[in-house]
Formats: C-alpha cells, structure tokens, sequence
C-alpha cells in the first residue's frame, strides 16, 4: 500500500498552510513508523461523520415520553443515554440541563470547544469563534436574539461554561401541540440549536 | 494577565458569524488523528489543552482551529520524545515536493 493510501483523500490542489501540512506529515510518520495503523484514521473520519444532533434528538425525546428515563438522564447521563446505545469518550463526563418556563440554559465553552460531540456530533464553527466564547458569558441575551431567540426577561437565564471534563447537552422544552406524538416524531422537533440553548425546540407543522 | 485561550467577557462588539465552512479533508485527519492518538494513549484531551494553551498569542489568533490542533499534536509528540521536529520538518518538506 503507497503512503498516500493512509490520507482520505487529501485533496492536492488545495494549498495547505504549513500547520496543516505538518499535520499530515506527523500521520505519515506514525504510519510509517507503525504507531498508528494504516487505515485507524480514514475509519475515524467515518465513525465521526455518523454522529449528528439526531442522536441527541433521540435522547430528548426519550426525555420528552418516558419520565423514568428521563429521572435516570438528569442524575447520570452518561449511563442514561448508554441505555439508548451512546458510549461517550472515557474522559468525558455529560450532563443534561433542563430548560423550564423559567429558566433557560446557554451552552458555550469559553476556553476552546467542548461539546458534547457523541450526541450531537461536531461543533458548528460558531461555537468555537472568539465572538461567541466571549460574548456569551457577558450578554448571552444578545447573543440569543442574534440566532432569533427571544428570551422573556422574566425567565431567569443561566450560560453554563463547558470544561474539557464536563459538557452540556440542554433538554429543551417540549412544544405545545406536541401532545400524544410519538417519539420517532418528536425528535424531529429537536433541533441542534435547541440542545445547545441558542434555539428552541420546533412547533409541530 | 490572562492566557490567549481564556476568551470568556473579553469585550468585542463583533456579531457571530453562523455560516459554517465545509471542512477540508486536513481537518477531518488532525480531527480523527487525536481520537487516534487518545485511543493509543499518546494524548489525552489535557494534554492537547496544554499544547493548545502553550501557544504564543499572536500565533493562536491567527491560526484556525485545527491549526492549533496541529500545532498542539506536534508539541506533546515532541516533547514524549514519540516524533523530533526534524522528522516532521522533514516530512513536511517530502510534502511540499510532491504536491508542488
């Protein structure tokens, strides 16, 4: 197998900054040298790509129809959404806010881009920029209205600041006209936004 | 002081920019590389903070995001004595000569 079979396809004609290009030098060295096998990274990249908010769709919506579950979810999620076949990473701890009428939970991570990627797969590039990590700790109303979020002044807001030991996922609130749908389309209401606290849970059509 | 990671209430009046870039196939690899590597208990998450948090400040405002990943892999590789700089350096040039 030539070298270039152990980088998914790197695309040549792109111009790569010089930290980008030493990154692909260290996964040939470790490949060359067999400290990584030929193939872990590309089968990765795959294992990666099948993650997206729907798996923490899943969960909320569970959340939403089962209040055992849910019981389970708010005092040890990582067990909880273990039920519904997610293993986080080992050095990861989870847990789940609950947005209410009164209290509404905002996501950031203000020291890099934790985020809880098992149930939501990877962060959009808004929650890493500077902007956001330091705006939402000083004006997370601002910040929401700028994503078209409209928090009443009267529901209390709280911004939890992720660390690389903990990430949040929220429960958003269940939607009104949402009664007796079943879980499967529920979790189609659930948006990524919501589960982050920039957004709310969509309103049945 | 605080260090150029810590970015929470710094002030800036800068909206946020929700459009989001298709990533490129680099950073797919430094991406699933880490997962690799924390798999092999060559880094674990800390240490790719630390190498993440030991950059000169000018140098982690101007790179992206993975960049930094990069340059964080490198440092912590380095300094395990895993990989030298030369033979990265190296191999980046082998890059440079058959891409062009």
């Amino acid at each position: 197998m030539s070298d270039d079979h152990t980088h998914p396809g790197l695309q040549h004609h792109v111009p790569l900054s010089e930290r980008a290009k030493r990154a692909v030098a260290i996964h040939r060295l470790l490949a060359r040298k067999n400290i990584v096998g030929p193939d872990e990274v590309r089968e990765t990249i795959d294992r990666a790509r099948r993650r997206s908010p729907a798996d923490g769709a899943r969960v909320v919506a569970r959340a939403w129809t089962d209040p055992t579950f849910k019981t389970r979810l708010m005092d040890d999620a990582p067990s909880a959404v273990f039920e519904l076949g997610y293993r986080l990473s080992r050095d990861a701890g989870l847990a789940v806010i609950e947005n209410t009428d009164r209290l509404h939970h905002l996501v950031v991570c203000t020291l890099c881009s934790c985020y809880p990627t098992s149930l939501l797969g990877q962060p959009p590039d808004w929650y890493k920029s500077f902007a956001y990590r330091q705006r939402a700790v000083v004006e997370p109303r601002a910040v929401m209205r700028e994503f078209g979020l409209h928090v009443d002044e009267d529901v209390v807001v709280r911004v939890v600041d992720s660390t690389a030991d903990l990430r949040y996922l929220v429960l958003p609130r269940r939607p009104s006209g949402s009664e007796g749908m079943p879980e499967a389309e529920l979790a189609g209401l659930v948006t990524r936004d919501s589960m982050i606290g920039v957004g709310e849970a969509r309103k049945p059509a | 002081m605080s260090a150029p990671h810590d970015r929470g209430g710094l002030p800036t009046r800068e909206p946020i920019d929700q459009t989001s870039h298709e990533w490129a196939d680099w950073e797919h690899l430094v991406n699933a590389l880490v997962g690799v590597l924390r798999r092999h208990d060559l880094i674990n998450v800390d240490e790719l903070r630390r190498g993440i948090e030991a950059m000169a400040p000018t140098e982690y405002e101007s790179s992206s995001y993975y960049e930094r990943w990069s340059a964080s892999i490198e440092h912590i590789l380095v300094e395990k004595g895993i990989l030298s700089a030369e033979e990265i350096t190296a191999a980046t040039r082998e890059i440079d000569a058959a891409w062009g």
